[in-house]
């Protein structure tokens, strides 16, 4: 039997330091020059990329990582000064100025890439990948992995539609698999690609759960502090046998968290979506804004496109791996892509399934990709159901367009409307 | 064949004196109310609007229907900026407006990825508009073995959508007419290119620009008739050069920068080449009329294309691309632009000026927007650049 001090809070104690020991297993194979592909969180393919032994490099996750710290504005300045745009997306810059320090970074040190591995899932990705293929002279592969052609989901597994796509993105699976055998001089052991993903399948399912359990009143983890080590841990871990035991234990601790009834705020007082990117150079401090005033985020867009659509739970058949992990990768990015940008039906779902009283949308200056139909969708939401919304933009690099001050008025005044609209609520049932 | 009209004369425009004629090209051309798209409805035809940069054309028209660059315009807005957030560039805006204002009717609406605002098109349509809108995704793996299968099976299945809402069925021969008429729409544009590359003395960028624009609005066989009809004219001019230095311009794939941008540019330069609206000239050679029409549309996009920054293609750099169009044109400097807030495009200034900075070949970078007005200060930066050539 575990202890209730040893079980509540673990995952967090656990991810972070799992986060700390892959930054450092980076900066170990940065000295020993060991395969590196650079790749994103919606599409990374890292189960195709572990079976050849590649150390995995998430720029979105090292870019993040600069603005948490606080000093994301020293790299965002020298992309600037090399050339790029104040209007073009942070992460890009924080990388390339990365990429010019020699991948020094503020966990340590990257190593660099022999491949660059982009999907078409965001066009950022593009242009950023280009950025290594020019700076390092690398092959860059693009992934094509075709989402939802119009409001209402993508074509269902098992239609024409549907094994169209996964057929051609097959065929490019199997180039990737030619280009990583060509780059480290190995061919593809399919029981080792089994087996990774073997451990995708635990992890997903387990994510799955983790997802499903924070409906419980009161919620047991904060989607969007919380939600945020999961989801590097996701990321970073994904195909591996500790991501896997991670996420096994994460769900020890949630069931546990449920049955007793141990909420993450002492209080909670306002369920509370979140749709869009975290603001991370006020990160802290934009969690407290709510969470003082008894709001939980219960649940997050970014929570299902950040994690490349992993939240589906989908489980690959090992009998047939390659063709299978096409189908999922299809699955997972394609639903992640209806995250952002056909997400008004499943936010409207969202609401009733974790019984929201609020959605904060967070458009951010650098990425349009999950921002720029927000203000609509607020409207389209807000005429389904009758709840409080809060629409407030700043970034998730740049602290230049963040105003503290404007976003505290903007969310006390957000609180003040839940407030009357629970009194209202109240008089109206009475 | 559609016999659908549209309000333009051509046969009229066409017998005025040339200058005249360009003149009221230009006035359709920025006219924001689509006197041809409401004329082409109000005659019983449908339309099928298509966000930039390309799109196969040919589908819709060979379905009857009058295929329209969905290109933005220099509106006021006061629909559509409710539905966006900020930090977006102005031809979203502009063409959301023009859409929801009943200016720009259609009864299709087709966006592609080309950026990451862009992708959100067919989600923004569907909330506001009544008619369908989707995503068509153009391969960004076009080095793939399986791309050019798969976008023919790709274009089989937006055919079926654009059948749906034409409401009649398309055969092999519909498409085949098509082709026939784009591939001599394709010819013409290359001829109007030529005279700027080889004699752009007689014909300024806005002229050029505007000649070439305004097949975003006109039946395609119209346009053709037009520059048939006006090329000749333009060969026969009688202008002298004059000391101005030759420039390619790059950046206009997207929103378009104003007319009265490229005059001021076209004051001090010649530009040779450029990549406005380069949907339209987006396959370079023509495309096979035999055979299966879709695949050969399918291979013409991968195989036959020109470049742009929301396309990658590992045997066509950009940089190296743009580097070609310079030599190509026997240009003497470039000038870089961008759409403020468009993200490919500011993306892509880095690598090209890396570049031109390696072959020390002379670059001056600017930024638009579809509805800037005041060119002074560009106008005299440029100036400034041009003499520091001409004076070198």
């Amino acid at each position: 039997m575990i202890a209730e001090q040893d079980l509540v809070g673990r995952g967090a104690v656990e991810g972070a330091r799992l986060m700390r020991d892959w930054f450092a297993r980076l900066d170990t194979a940065a000295e020993r020059k060991e395969t590196a592909a650079y790749v994103f969180v919606m599409g990374s393919l890292a189960e195709i990329l572990r079976a050849f032994d590649m150390h995995l490099v998430f720029p979105e996750i090292n870019s993040l990582q600069t603005a948490v710290r606080h000093v994301a504005h020293e790299y965002l300045g020298m992309a600037e000064d090399y050339g790029y745009s104040p209007d073009v997306c942070g992460y890009v810059k924080a990388d390339v100025a990365m990429q010019l320090q020699g991948g020094k970074h503020s966990m340590g040190r990257l190593p660099k890439p022999a491949l660059a591995l982009a999907t078409n899932a965001c066009n950022t990705y593009v242009k950023w990948a280009e950025f290594w293929e020019r700076y390092y002279k690398i092959p860059m592969v693009t992934l094509d992995i075709p989402g939802s052609r119009r409001v209402g989901g993508g074509a269902a597994p098992g239609s024409d539609d549907f094994e169209r796509d996964r057929r051609y993105l097959e065929v490019q699976l199997r180039e990737l698999i030619t280009e990583c055998e060509r780059i480290t001089g190995k061919s593809l052991d399919l029981d080792r690609l089994r087996e990774v993903l073997d451990f995708t399948n635990r992890m997903a399912a387990a994510w799955k759960r983790v997802l499903e359990l924070n409906q419980t009143r009161p919620a047991l983890f904060n989607a969007l502090v919380d939600g945020t080590v999961y989801l590097g841990v996701l990321n970073a871990l994904r195909g591996t046998r500790e991501g896997a035991e991670y996420f096994e234990r994460l769900v020890e601790e949630m069931e546990y968290k449920a049955a007793h009834r141990l909420g993450t705020l002492a209080e909670e007082q306002y369920r509370l979506l979140f749709v869009g990117v975290p603001c991370y150079p006020i990160f802290r401090r934009f969690h407290e804004m709510f969470a003082d005033q008894g709001g939980v985020f219960v649940a997050s867009s970014y929570l299902w496109f950040a994690a490349g659509g992993l939240d589906l739970g989908f489980q690959y058949d090992l009998s047939r791996p390659i063709e299978s992990l096409a189908e999922g990768v299809l699955v997972g990015v394609g639903h992640a892509g209806d995250a952002m940008l056909f997400h008004d039906q499943s936010l409207i779902e969202q609401v009733d399934r974790y019984e929201a009283d609020g959605i904060v949308y967070h458009p951010v200056k650098s990425c349009r990709t999950v921002s720029t139909s927000l203000a609509g969708s607020r409207k389209a939401v807000m005429k389904a159901r009758d709840i409080q919304c809060l629409y407030i933009e700043s970034d998730m690099m740049d602290r230049r367009v963040v105003s503290e001050a404007q976003l505290k008025n903007r969310i006390d005044a957000f609180f003040e409307g839940l407030g009357s609209q629970r009194l209202r609520s109240a008089a109206t049932t009475a | 064949m559609s016999t659908t009209a549209t309000a333009f004369d051509v046969a009229a425009v066409s017998a005025l004196p040339l200058d005249a004629a360009i003149g009221a090209c230009q006035d359709l051309l920025e006219d924001p109310s689509f006197p041809t798209i409401h004329a082409w409805k109000e005659s019983g035809g449908k339309v099928l609007g298509h966000f930039q940069v390309y799109f196969p054309e040919e589908l819709a028209h060979a379905a009857g229907m009058l295929p329209v660059k969905v290109r933005g315009a220099p509106v006021e807005m006061r629909l559509a900026d409710s539905h966006f957030g900020s930090y977006l560039c102005s031809i979203l805006r502009s063409s959301l407006e023009v859409c929801l204002d009943g200016r720009l009717p259609l009864d299709l609406f087709v966006t592609h990825p080309i950026c990451d605002a862009a992708r959100n098109l067919a989600g923004v349509w569907s909330r506001n508009l009544p008619y369908p809108a989707q995503i068509l995704y153009l391969p960004q793996n076009v080095n793939s073995a399986g791309s050019a299968g798969w976008l023919r099976d790709e274009y089989a299945r937006l055919l079926g959508d654009i059948e749906g809402v034409a409401g009649r069925r398309v055969t092999d021969a519909d498409l085949r007419r098509s082709v026939a008429v784009f591939n001599v729409n394709r010819r013409l544009l290359r001829d109007l290119y030529a005279i700027k590359r080889e004699t752009p003395w007689l014909l300024p960028v806005d002229q050029s620009y505007v000649l070439m624009a305004i097949g975003a609005v006109l039946r395609r066989e119209e346009h053709n008739a037009l520059l048939a009809a006006l090329l000749p004219q333009i060969r026969a001019r009688t202008a002298r050069p004059q000391d101005k230095i030759r420039i390619v311009l790059e950046g206009g794939f997207c929103e378009q920068p104003p007319l009265d941008l490229l005059a001021v540019i076209g004051q001090s330069c010649y530009v040779v080449d450029d990549d406005l609206l380069i949907g339209l000239r987006f396959l370079v050679r023509d495309v096979e009329q035999e055979g299966d029409p879709l695949a050969a549309l399918a291979r013409a996009y991968i195989d036959g294309s020109t470049y742009s920054p929301v396309q990658h293609d590992t045997r066509k750099p950009k940089e190296r691309m743009l580097l070609d169009r310079i030599r190509g044109a026997n240009a003497q400097a470039a000038i870089l632009a961008a759409a403020k807030m468009c993200e490919p495009g500011l993306d892509e200034q880095v690598a090209y000026t890396k570049a031109l900075e390696e072959e020390e070949i002379p670059y001056f970078v600017t930024e638009f927007e579809e509805k800037m007005s005041g060119f002074d200060q560009m106008q005299l930066q440029l100036e400034t650049f041009v003499e520091s050539i001409l004076f070198d």
